[in-house]
């Protein structure tokens, strides 16, 4: 089974703006790619519905086997809380809250007690580097250890799939190279990782690129042989 | 192949009101304000219920010491309108009923009270002057600030007790001195202490009811009677009363029970007490619109919040439920600083009143329960809309 299967997903906004036409994308456990292309070719939008923010006009979504189509909004609340990690251009990190808790709230809807929720965001800004910085404000942190505090939040649960749009927008190339690295590390402890990105050299970075332009795939998009599909992966 | 059914986890109680007060934390000027208008709102009703309560509780003090057994009984008018009057012995007889204790009299004489004989005679400054008898103190339960009470001997003499009103009108404030009378002095030999129950014997100037006759022409008609009995057979009493003091017409015979008028201070106070209160409900209201606001525009700035909550697995109740609490929070702390206050100002209103500062539990409760209603009613919208936004709206970049 794949983690994000995409099958004949269309987007359709305001039944005008046509921002995806017709995506099939698979992605497997333990991947890390690159989803790149100009700005406005549809890939943040691909991410909120791989991210299950939102539904598809028409075709399918499957992330870790769940048909998004079938679940409630309270079974996909319950599917990102457990499934999936977050971390966006912005850093979304509460003023005046220290490091630590910011990333404890990670864990705030998965029915974790604080002081395990505490405990394991400790564990998680060791993982990316802050260790030394738990209890630290957003306005006492430069900007690339506030997004790796955000990176800390999004997968202080191991979540399987971490998905970032744009993780190194805001940031200067030092700091964004700080960040990448913790992605690189999260995916070698089996993490999925997707990273959203306009730039080129971020893309070549990683493994995989999927190529967007127009709404559409062109190029890697994981479409395994007919041969594998007619082996049939699922009953 | 099935898949475990996903069911997202619940909050904590513990962990709805920290993400509640995290909301109210970084706003402290607006939460502040916003909390004002509510706090403003139950100060005003508690202070307006305590002191009402403080001054009825003090009315019942006192009733509790004056004791509600006393009775007077005055002419009423005759068939022609015209004032009836008692019989002379009237005393003696409502003396004789069984279950009174105590009783005494006293009767309007028709004469003015003047410090020196140069002042004219109108102006007399609204005291009366009333044969008393030596009984009256014990009945009244009164007592005599300076020199002495009329006795079997004084009743007699030129000599007058002084009500505390009209000492302080004619300006006397000691014994020994003499005022003037019909055409005669008489000797101010005691000036009495205040007498809650019978404020007409504050304002009056006293003598005996044989010194009255003889020096002053009075009739010997008392004009009240004042009677105690026990507790229990007043009411036995009141019945009895006109029958027995006046047994051809006893329609011409008026009871009253002194008491009965400051219970009913008490209650003319309650008119004013509602009217202070529905200001106080109209500040709380505005309060609570105040509230409203405050979230509806916490909601407007927080959308991002909202979103990277909702990807963080926040189901929409999760969100509601978070500025529900957010709301309830926010008043309840007016609520609490309102109680406070209104506490206060109870207490320092009875204090310079040397009242028994009393706040009801159930005032309190109902302060408690206004604050959790307006929390709930004002945060309801807010986090209706809250909950109703788009998780996507985290990822907008603007
Ligand atoms: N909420 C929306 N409503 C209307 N149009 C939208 C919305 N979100 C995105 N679009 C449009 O869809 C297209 C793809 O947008 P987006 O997915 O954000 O691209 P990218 O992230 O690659 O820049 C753009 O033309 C954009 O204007
Ligand atoms: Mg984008």
């Amino acid at each position: 089974m794949s983690i994000v299967e995409l099958q004949g997903v269309t987007k359709v906004y305001g039944g005008r703006v046509e921002a995806l036409r017709g995506l099939d994308l698979t992605v497997e456990y333990g991947e890390l790619l690159a989803i790149v292309g100009p700005s406005g070719s549809g890939k943040s939008t691909m991410l909120q519905l791989i991210g299950t923010l939102d539904r598809p006009t028409s075709g399918t979504v499957r992330i870790a086997g769940y048909d998004v189509a079938e679940l409630s909004d309270r079974e996909l609340s319950a599917l990102r809380a457990r499934h999936l990690g977050f971390v966006f251009q912005q850093f979304h990190l509460a003023t005046g809250v220290s490091a630590l808790d910011n990333v404890a709230d990670g864990l705030l809807y998965t029915g974790t007690a604080l002081r395990e929720r505490r405990e394991r965001a400790e564990a998680a800004l060791q993982r990316v580097g802050l260790g030394h910085r738990l209890g630290h404000k957003p306005n006492q942190m430069s900007g690339g250890e506030q997004q790796r505090v955000a990176v800390a939040r999004a997968v202080v649960g191991d979540p399987p799939l971490l998905l970032a749009d744009e993780p190194t927008g805001n940031l200067d190339s030092h700091s964004g190279a700080e960040v990448l690295r913790v992605l690189n590390d999260l995916h070698a402890a089996g993490t999925t990782v997707a990273v959203i990105t306009h730039d080129t050299e971020i893309a070549e970075w990683c493994p995989r690129q999927v190529r967007v332009r127009d709404g559409q795939i062109i190029a890697g998009d994981g479409r395994r042989p007919p041969a594998e599909i007619a082996k049939g992966a699922r009953p | 192949m099935t898949r475990a059914r996903l069911s997202p986890a619940r909050l904590s109680a513990v962990d709805v009101l920290r993400v509640g007060a995290a909301g109210l934390r970084t706003r402290p000027t607006r939460v502040i304000l916003s909390a004002l208008g509510i706090a403003i709102g139950i100060a005003t009703m508690i202070a307006v219920i305590g002191i009402s309560s403080s001054s009825r509780e003090q009315l019942l003090r006192q009733l509790d010491r004056l004791g509600t057994n006393l009775l007077t009984v005055a002419p009423g008018r005759t068939l022609f309108g015209d004032k009836a009057k008692l019989p002379t012995f009237a005393l003696s007889v409502v003396k004789r009923i069984g279950p009174v204790n105590t009783a005494s009299a006293t009767g309007t004489v028709d004469a003015t009270v003047r410090r020196t004989d140069h002042i004219p005679e109108a102006v007399t400054g609204g005291i009366s002057v009333q044969a008393a008898s030596t009984e009256l103190l014990t009945t009244l339960e009164g007592s005599v600030s300076k020199g002495i009470w009329l006795n079997a001997s004084t009743e007699h003499a030129p000599a007058v007790v002084l009500g505390s009103e009209a000492a302080k009108r004619l300006g006397l404030g000691r014994t020994g001195v003499r005022v003037w009378m019909g055409n005669q002095w008489f000797t101010v030999i005691g000036i009495l202490g205040p007498m809650p129950l019978a404020p007409e014997i504050e304002r009056s100037v006293l003598l005996g009811f044989p010194a009255a006759a003889t020096y002053l022409a009075f009739d010997g008609h008392p004009t009240t009677i004042y009677e105690r009995s026990g507790e229990e057979a007043v009411e036995a009493v009141r019945a009895a009363l006109p029958r027995t003091v006046n047994p051809e017409t006893p329609e011409q015979v008026e009871v009253s029970r002194p008491s009965d008028a400051l219970a009913a201070r008490a209650a003319a106070a309650d008119a004013f007490t509602n009217l202070l209160l529905g200001l106080g409900a109209v500040a709380l209201l505005v309060g609570g619109v105040g509230v409203a606001n405050t979230m509806v525009i916490s909601v407007l700035e927080r959308r991002k919040e909202i979103g990277l909550r909702r990807s963080l697995g926040a189901t929409r109740g999760q969100v509601r439920i978070q500025f529900l609490s957010e709301s309830l929070l926010l008043s309840a702390l007016g609520g609490v600083a309102g109680s406070v206050l209104g506490a206060l100002a109870t207490a320092g209103y009875a204090l310079t009143r040397d009242w028994p500062p009393v706040v009801p539990p159930w005032a309190i409760g109902g302060a408690i329960g206004a604050t959790l209603v307006i929390g709930t009613v004002a945060g309801l919208y807010p986090a209706m809309r809250a909950a109703r936004l788009s998780p996507t709206i985290a990822l907008a970049t603007t």
